[in-house]
């Protein structure tokens, strides 16, 4: 029976290198599948994250032969087997073990999106909502948060520093399915300009190249956006017409006051709670659904 | 404008060891293929381009020739030097150079600020980054948040100038459908200027900015059902607008190639019918 290599990254924040596993090959697998299969044999130690093994939980990113995939949805047939399939660690995020990230940059990321605020309901208490408005953002609804996109966008993936001031693709979307939606009062538009880092993406659409959902991140999302801050901030045009017409959204330093930041805990809060033990001032805010979860603490 | 300085952003912790090899990259596909070609077609482009402008010669085939044909490098051609029937009602007395030079300032500009061109040259000059996983050459980077990048946000104003350029470059080619001296007719020339103005207009119509002034700058689309319907007509063009982007770049250069052919004498324009 044929043997591949596989070329496997081990190691954690103290250093690494990678290791070669000669493996026999199987036909129909996913490089998941080897990984297990390493685990099941020759390492039994090699750290890595999965779930579904269906592409729908997003946590098997990792970079095949250098490209960010999920490694349950690459089929080792479309890799050339003749050299060694090289899975490395995701490269914008700092390592915990061999293919595991800490991905908790992401997560301070979503707590700084207002989340939806909506106008007054009708009468009877409801919101309504027309289906061609309930399609637009359903593109957005598909992300799995595997990361892939942040991972490879090379804003921060080349330069750490801008972390600080960049909220990356994967928020970038759920802005525009937020600030394009019918019943919204927030306007993030200068939000995004100044802090969230809009106008440090250069459309070279990686994010989208990279994307196992097909979510047109920078179609979609990205120029959209960059072209509803032109109106807010750089169009003589559109903010004559802002000045004209009555504004009906909230500015973006109110709409800053309702991010999750601001009340739900960071990995700091958390870090600096434990010696000062006192009551929980966290109010759960569950209007971004990845705000309020699990791993928004970081895995500390 | 309102500003955030009196909020403070949440702390993001820096720094953490990075897993993986510090290489530039561990693709082993031909990653640079796309961005060489891109590199070669528009320098080759911004060459004939910049020759073509500044030949002030050969790029109006007129009533000597039985024929009404513009290169589209020199529509609208405005200045007083313009050779006879190729200008339009006014002249501008003052320009002395090259007419071409006076206008291509326009469709300079907006394919400068396109967004598609903008990926093509910050990957493929800039290599930032080159390719997907492939870091950038770059110590540091602020991206479109400063001068000069900061100016591509005019992009929206070039794309209007661009529909006035449409609406000449039409006339030409309708115009091309005369042939003094012979009646009406189509020639070869005729069907290379009305295919070049079909790709221009295909070209800006699928717009990033053209979507958004359309109807993507709406939240309610139930509200706006004309402007929802056009911005639903334009989206799967815009979805293409690299393939547009390439094919009308490339048909204006052969379009002012067979107008220069032609009025230089090599050989006559064909009538078909
Ligand atoms: S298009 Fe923008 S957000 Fe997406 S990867 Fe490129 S720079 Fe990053
Ligand atoms: S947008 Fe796509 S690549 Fe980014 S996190 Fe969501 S599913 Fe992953
Ligand atoms: S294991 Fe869930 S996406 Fe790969
Ligand atoms: S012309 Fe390319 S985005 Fe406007």
């Amino acid at each position: 029976m044929a043997e591949l290599t596989m070329r496997i990254w081990r190691g954690d924040p103290a250093g690494g290198d990678f290791i070669d596993y000669r493996i026999p090959e199987v036909e129909g697998e996913v490089v998941l599948d080897v990984i297990h299969r390493i685990q099941a044999g020759p390492a039994p130690d090699l750290a890595c994250r999965w779930n579904c093994k269906a592409g729908k939980c997003g946590s098997c990113s990792a970079e095949i032969n250098g490209r960010p995939r999920l490694m349950c949805m690459t089929r080792m047939d479309t890799l050339p087997t003749d050299q060694p399939v090289t899975v490395a660690p995701m490269r914008t995020f700092p390592i915990i073990r061999d293919l595991v990230t800490d991905v908790s940059f992401n997560y301070v990321m979503a707590r700084q999106v207002p989340p939806f605020r909506p106008a007054t309901s009708g009468l009877d208490g409801s919101f309504r909502m027309a289906q061609v408005d309930v399609d637009r953002g359903q593109e957005f609804r598909k992300c799995i948060e595997c990361f892939l996109c942040q991972d490879v966008c090379h804003v921060i993936r080349d330069h750490e520093e801008n972390k600080a001031r960049y909220s990356g693709p994967r928020w970038f979307i759920r802005f525009m399915e937020l600030e394009s939606h019918p019943l919204d009062t927030n306007d993030r538009r200068e939000l995004l300009r100044q802090r969230m880092g809009l106008g440090m993406c250069n459309i070279t659409k990686c994010c989208t190249e990279v994307c196992p959902e097909h979510i047109k991140i920078t179609d979609n999302a990205i120029i959209p956006l960059k072209e509803r801050v032109v109106d807010a901030a750089y169009d003589p045009v559109a903010w004559l017409g802002r000045k004209i017409l009555r504004r009906s959204k909230r500015s973006a330093a109110e709409a800053l006051a309702d991010a999750p930041s601001y009340a739900a805990p960071t990995a700091e809060d958390l870090a600096s709670r434990k010696s000062a033990t006192g009551p929980s001032a966290a109010s759960p805010s569950a209007a971004s659904p990845s705000a309020a979860g699990p791993s928004a603490a970081g895995p500390a | 404008m309102s500003t955030l300085e009196d909020v403070k952003p949440t702390p993001v912790t820096l720094g953490g060891t990075r897993g993986g090899p510090a290489v530039r990259t561990l693709r082993r596909d031909r990653w640079w293929v796309s961005p060489a070609v891109t590199v070669g077609v528009l320098t080759a482009f911004v060459a004939y381009a910049t020759w073509a402008a500044f030949q002030n010669a050969n790029y109006y085939v007129g009533a000597a020739m039985h024929r009404d044909l513009i290169s589209p490098f020199y529509s609208p051609c405005l200045a007083e030097s313009c050779v006879p029937g190729s200008h339009p009602g006014f002249v501008i007395t003052w320009w002395t150079i090259s007419p071409a030079i006076l206008i291509l300032i326009f469709p300079l500009g907006f394919r400068l600020t396109c967004y598609y061109y903008r990926k093509a040259y910050y990957r493929g000059f800039w290599q930032s980054p080159p390719a997907c996983g492939v870091a950038d050459g770059h110590a540091s980077y602020s991206g479109e948040t400063r001068f000069p990048l900061i100016l591509q946000n005019v992009h929206r104003y070039f794309f209007l100038f661009g529909l006035v350029f449409n609406v000449i470059l039409t006339i030409d080619a309708v115009m091309a459908f005369r042939m003094p001296g012979e009646g009406i007719g189509v020639s070869l020339g005729t069907l290379v200027l009305c295919v070049n103005a079909a790709l221009l207009w295909i070209y800006t119509l699928s717009c990033h900015a053209c979507r958004h002034l359309c109807g993507g700058n709406l939240d309610k689309f139930s509200k706006h059902p004309i402007r929802h319907r056009i911005w639903k007509t334009l989206s799967p063009l815009n979805a293409r607008h690299m393939l547009f982007a390439w094919m009308s770049l490339i048909f204006v250069a052969l379009t002012d190639l067979y107008v220069r052919l032609v009025a230089s004498g090599v050989f006559h324009d064909p009538k078909l019918f």
